[in-house]
């Protein structure tokens, strides 16, 4: 298999990069929700934070990858048997996702560098603060980055729903491309 | 001149042996910030963790004379809470303490003033505190009056208080940390 995406199939590091995303997603909202609830006396106090953060700045950083990684090598072509209405529906969700995403991190990254103290990812280095202005930041922050996160796991969850219609309903394949499996009837390869 | 001194001197020992009402009024010097409500509470019993309110507001009358007549009242906005990290902050705003969006605001008034000296006197008053109006003393001690080099006049006062977080309804963060000292330190200029 290629690593780079084709006309008609998604390549190796997409895939790759798509599914990290998904598990990092909801990995870290769960994560997220556990720790806010975690005793001061836990032995997970610290460290379920600090785990928070430094994944979440790594998404962060998967993220710019996948959207400069667009740009190197853009994604396949929308199915030719999309309908108008499914095709826009995908790219509102899609950018919504996009949008989501970095809007929770930077949420996030603002609650705990509203103090002016950076970040630090594993120990390895240190991801400076640079807003701190606003007023009472971390508890807006705060609550923007718990909503926003809800907004983004239900989107999520959207779109997954999304591709098991088109799998067990239309029959199409787009859930075949994202799982890497050659498309049986290989139409679009035929047409080309 | 030296008659007049006399007679105005002793215009002024009339007006304070006569009056006990000539308590004067004092705002708590907001503009200038000479004013601090900062609490002191246990990490874990092993070392002091400091605070303080950013944004409170209050008055007070007081009169060196009869100190027993005088007045405090002050409003405080519990979210302006900070301990120099922002996490810690957030923590403290929430739920498991002070709950600053249920409940935003914290006042103390005075009921009672009982002098325990030259100096220094027993504030006894209703704090209200996450939701919960308790009776508290606060022991408060006058620091010092006088006219300030802009043309006004300033007294100023430090008291100090230790409340039992249970008593406010607030759960605290473990068997260490059950008591918070609130030390409370304002200056107020006379209207």
């Amino acid at each position: 298999m290629h690593w780079r995406n084709t006309a008609t199939a998604y390549g190796l590091l997409s895939i790759g990069m798509h599914w990290l995303v998904a598990l990092a997603v909801f990995g870290l909202f769960g994560l997220g929700l556990w720790m806010v609830g975690l005793d001061y006396y836990s032995s997970w106090r610290h460290t379920a934070p600090e785990l928070h953060k430094g994944i979440g700045l790594g998404l962060f950083a998967l993220m710019l990858l996948r959207l400069l990684w667009r740009l190197v090598s853009p994604p396949p072509a929308p199915l030719s048997s999309y309908s108008r209405l499914t095709r826009l529906g995908a790219t509102l969700g899609h950018s919504a996702l996009y949008l989501a995403l970095f809007a929770v991190m930077l949420a996030g990254y603002l609650i705990s560098t509203a103090d002016g103290r950076g970040i630090s990812v594993f120990g390895w280095f240190e991801v400076p603060a640079s807003i701190t202005s606003i007023p009472e930041q971390e508890d807006v922050a705060g609550a923007v980055h718990f909503y926003l996160a809800w907004g983004l796991v239900i989107l999520a969850g959207l779109h997954g729903l999304a591709a098991l219609k088109h799998h067990f309903i239309d029959r199409d394949a787009t859930l075949r491309r994202m799982l890497g499996r050659p498309q049986p009837t290989s139409q679009a390869h035929k047409e080309l | 001149m030296f008659k007049q001194s006399i007679a105005a001197l002793a215009l002024g020992v009339a007006l304070f042996s006569t009056s006990q009402a000539m308590a004067a009024d004092y705002v708590i010097d907001k503009e200038g910030q000479h004013a601090f409500v900062n609490f002191k509470i246990s990490h874990l019993g092993y070392s002091w963790l400091y605070g303080t309110f950013k944004d409170f507001d209050g008055s007070f009358s007081f009169d060196a004379q009869s100190p027993e007549a005088s007045k405090v009242k002050v409003k405080l906005n519990t979210a302006s809470l900070d301990s120099n990290h922002a996490e810690r902050d957030k923590h403290l705003r929430g739920d498991d303490f002070l709950n600053v969006s249920k409940h935003p605001t914290a006042t103390f008034e005075s009921t009672a003033v009982k002098s325990t000296g030259e100096g220094s006197a027993d504030i006894t008053g209703n704090l209200t505190l996450n939701g919960v109006t308790k009776p508290v003393v606060i022991a408060a001690k006058f620091i010092g009056e006088g006219k300030d080099p802009w043309g006004g006049y300033r007294a100023g006062f430090e008291g100090n208080t230790t409340l039992q977080l249970q008593d406010f309804g607030i759960q605290g963060p473990g068997p260490a940390s059950q008591s918070v000292e609130l030390i409370i330190s304002v200056e107020g200029v006379r209207q």
